[in-house]
């Protein structure tokens, strides 16, 4: 090999060798002693800061989100705050510079659009697809889970959206426990080198492995607010002093998440171990339409 | 100034046969058959009904005598269709089209060839265009129309006369081209005159004193010598292809292969006409058959009729039907113009599968409402969307898999549609109202423009989930104020934690669908979890309801 300036470049043995082996085996195995670098995995800010700084700490990115081309849970009880953050992610995805579409399988017919333009959604970049009711019969249930996943099948197939959930946040584990690992295995591998962001919203994360990241939301803290203090019912001669209800005023959650799962980021140096270490977490607020 | 005829021989055969790829119809001998019972008689033929002996004029009990000749009967429908398609063959072309009989167009070629090519080219491409709606046509080129459309007439394929050589070329043609009466075939005849040589030959003075001004003319038709203007036919943008079917199809599998062949029709028409459509609407024509048995079902208000042993759904009509013919409509809508035959089809199927015929279909008409075709461009930065067509049967499919609403879907339904929003799916629209969880459902197309400027939103929104429908709750008060929930279907009561409310709201009181509420945002222990409910008083019926929880 020869230098720009002219110079003779020694280059090792082990890279000719090397070298003659790529050759050699370049039909049947292209760049087989190269390391390939897998891309670097497009993210989906969840519009909460603390949520993705959570996730970046998780992954050991710079910015944190939900990975394109995989599978994403975000699990918790109900009323624990999984559906706040899942409209600001939608709004995120439907409403930023260069809005995508997003696809929303409603295994229970429990998206409210009220609630979610309020988040920010472009409701007319959402397709909502209704595949049952709450009716907690358990026929019913089973019925609207097959529904939601040959429905998630086929806007998978179809392709073109940046962002496709799958709601089955009141489906009992029970029933949501029926889905085989096959099932989902095969989305993931659906969504893999696609832009499609695929998130299932759930009670218990089902996905197990095939599942790229996971945020498990814990039970949440109410925030309520009363327009007057104890002290001014104490003055105004109130027996028991109790507050009445409607002075009383919801105003918002206090949410916690928890990033149980995240598949890191590649990175040019690969480290061998695995540190023991704990799952990053994070806290926010959401707030009521009518707290200001 | 040249003009090109497109000729279509056999054309009552041709507009039945167009649609040869159901049926191989094309490949058998086939007799097209017109008039009254008893008086039936064979109209067309083809060219290999021809050869096994049949003529036009026989009647069908001689034509039946021939076993292998497939006996149709004549079709107006079918005929208008083909010839409407000859028209966008012509019209593809030149605006300046004459429709001359139902199976003869001329077009003037004049200035075509500066955008077409020689008029030889066009001539080839009239006919691939004719093949491509299904008609064997024989295309030819003159200086004049009548010396074209003789040629057309007489000779097989493509013909292209040059400019004073008509006399020459259609010498050979014989005389009934030039579709003389009866009395005057008979005197040229007798003179000895069988082709147009002859009569090109005959003195002009002699042909004036013992035929008149009509010899003369038929002398310069057969010299090619005559001159007029075309009469151009009004263009009509109406796209339809229908079929009558001699057996009713009673089976979802043989009538896709039909549709599928007009589809492929109706989409070489629009083609020509460099259009696409938004609308389609499938019109089938259905018999009912007096053997059908008729039997109440026992989950649905509504009847089933068995026909081969499939169970089609009637939508009305209680046992024998009064009527001979029902009428079975569709209509698909498409967000965008497309000219896709493989999707249409698709479309089509998916929707007669969730609605089916409640009748055998005897008859079957599609009609395109024309459209601009579109034309998209797409740019780097713009994101990625569903592609239009593959969009539209995505979302066929998944209405037909989420169309069954479940056993108890009847008062769901009835409860629903009170905003319209029984459609399951969908993009939502927000419904100017302060009734509650009113939206409605609008078609979702991948064009969609943002509807309002984007406002970040500073705080993380809190959201409902909606219990759809609501769920029934027995609420024991405590000073007028919820204290205790009991669940429909739950065993036990589960206290109220915290409280808020009420908030009355109420609406629409001037029409029978009032509704006047109070609703209370409450927490509520059930078992360690604490649930943030909200709750409401339906005022007018006083029962309690858990609308949705905050999640």
């Amino acid at each position: 090999m020869v230098s720009r300036s002219g110079f003779a470049i020694p280059i090792s043995r082990a890279e000719i060798v090397r070298a003659q082996v790529e050759a050699n085996l370049a039909k049947k195995i292209p760049s087989a002693l190269t390391v390939r670098e897998r891309p670097k995995i497009e993210l989906f800010s969840t519009g909460i800061g603390e949520v993705d700084a959570a996730i970046a700490r998780e992954t050991g990115a710079e910015s944190g989100g939900l990975p394109r081309g995989a599978l994403s849970e975000i699990c918790g009880p109900a009323s624990s705050g999984r559906t706040s953050i899942l409209l600001s992610l939608l709004a995120q995805v439907s409403g930023q510079s260069h809005p995508e579409f997003c696809a929303v399988v409603d295994a229970s017919d429990a998206f409210h659009p009220a609630s979610a333009e309020k988040a920010g959604v472009e409701l007319s970049r959402l397709l909502w697809v209704r595949c049952g009711s709450s009716s907690g019969l358990r026929a019913a249930a089973l019925s609207a889970l097959e529904k939601a996943l040959k429905v998630t099948d086929l806007l998978l197939q179809s392709g073109g959206f940046g962002l496709v959930v799958v709601d089955l946040g009141d489906l009992s584990p029970q029933i949501a426990r029926r889905v085989p690992l096959t099932s989902w295995f095969r989305f993931s591998r659906t969504v893999e080198n696609t832009p499609t962001a695929l998130v299932v919203l759930e009670e218990e994360p089902y996905a197990k492995t095939c599942a790229s990241l996971v945020l498990q939301v814990k039970a949440a803290q109410a925030r309520w607010a009363n327009l007057f203090s104890p002290e001014f019912f104490a003055a105004a001669g109130s027996s028991n002093c109790a507050a009445p209800t409607h002075t009383n005023l919801l105003r918002g959650l206090d949410i916690h998440v928890e990033v149980a799962r995240a598949r890191k980021q590649p990175q040019s140096v690969v480290s061998f171990g695995r540190k023991a270490t704990s799952a990053a977490s994070s806290a926010f607020e959401t707030q009521m339409p009518w707290a200001g | 100034m040249p003009f090109a005829c497109v000729y279509v021989p056999e054309f009552s055969v041709q507009a039945l046969v167009r649609h040869s790829n159901v049926c191989d119809l094309g490949e058998k001998s086939v007799a097209v058959l017109a008039g009254t019972p008893p008086v039936v008689a064979v109209i067309a033929v083809n060219e290999k009904a021809r050869l096994a002996g049949i003529e036009p004029g026989m009647t069908k009990v001689q034509a039946e005598a021939c076993p292998e000749v497939v006996l149709l009967s004549r079709s107006p429908a079918q005929e208008e269709s083909a010839h409407a398609a000859l028209l966008d063959c012509g019209q593809a072309f030149s605006p300046q089209v004459e429709s001359t009989r139902a199976d003869t167009i001329l077009v003037d070629l004049h200035g075509l060839e500066q955008l077409f090519g020689p008029v030889q080219n066009i001539a080839r491409e009239l006919s691939r265009r004719a093949a491509d709606v299904g008609l064997d046509a024989n295309v030819a080129v003159a200086a004049n129309p009548d010396a074209a459309m003789h040629a057309a007439h007489g000779f097989p394929g493509v013909t292209v006369i040059p400019p004073g050589k008509e006399a020459e070329r259609l010498g050979s043609l014989p005389i009934d081209v030039l579709a003389v009466s009866e009395e005057m075939f008979e005197t040229f005849d007798r003179w000895g005159v069988r082709d147009l040589r002859g009569l090109a030959a005959l003195p002009a003075l002699a042909l004036s004193e013992r035929l008149g001004q009509e010899g003369l003319r038929l002398q310069a038709m057969a010299m090619g010598k005559t001159s007029r203007t075309l009469v151009p036919a009004q263009s009509q943008l109406h796209f339809e292809e229908s079929m009558e079917l001699e057996d009713a199809v009673d089976l979802l599998e043989p009538l896709a292969f039909i549709l599928s062949r007009l589809l492929e029709q109706l989409c070489a028409r629009l083609s020509a006409r460099a259009l696409s459509t938004n609308e389609l609407r499938l019109r089938l024509t259905l018999e009912v058959n007096e053997d059908v048995q008729v039997k109440q079902h026992s989950a649905f208000s509504t009847q089933h009729s068995v026909v081969n042993g499939e169970v089609f759904p009637r939508s009305r009509g209680t046992g024998t039907e009064e009527r001979c013919r029902e009428i079975h409509e569709r209509t698909i809508r498409l967000p965008v113009p497309m000219r896709d035959s493989k999707v249409f089809l698709k479309l089509l199927q998916l929707d007669l599968q969730s609605s089916p015929p409640a009748w055998p279909v005897k008859k079957i008409s599609l009609t395109a409402e024309s459209a601009p075709a579109r034309a998209t461009q797409s740019g780097l930065f713009v994101s990625a969307s569903p592609q239009p067509e593959k969009l539209e049967l995505t979302l066929a499919r998944i209405r037909n898999v989420v169309q069954g609403l479940g056993k108890n879907s009847h008062r769901e339904k009835k409860k629903l549609t009170d905003f319209n929003v029984a459609e399951r799916v969908g993009s939502p629209v927000l419904v100017d109202t302060h009734k509650p969880d009113s939206f409605l459902m609008r078609h979702f197309t991948a064009l969609s423009e943002r509807s309002r400027p984007q406002v970040a939103v500073p705080h993380v929104a809190n959201a409902l989930r909606m219990f759809r429908p609501a769920l029934a709750v027995k609420v024991e008060l405590q000073n007028g104020v919820p204290a205790r929930l009991l669940l429909d279907g739950s065993r036990a009561f589960s206290d109220v934690v915290a409280i808020a409310g009420p908030w009355r709201s109420s609406g629409e009181w001037w029409s029978e669908y009032a509704w006047s509420r109070e609703e209370w945002d409450i927490a509520v222990r059930q078992k360690t979890d604490v649930m943030f409910w909200r709750v409401y008083r339906d005022v007018n019926r006083g029962e309690w309801f858990v609308e949705g929880s905050y999640d």
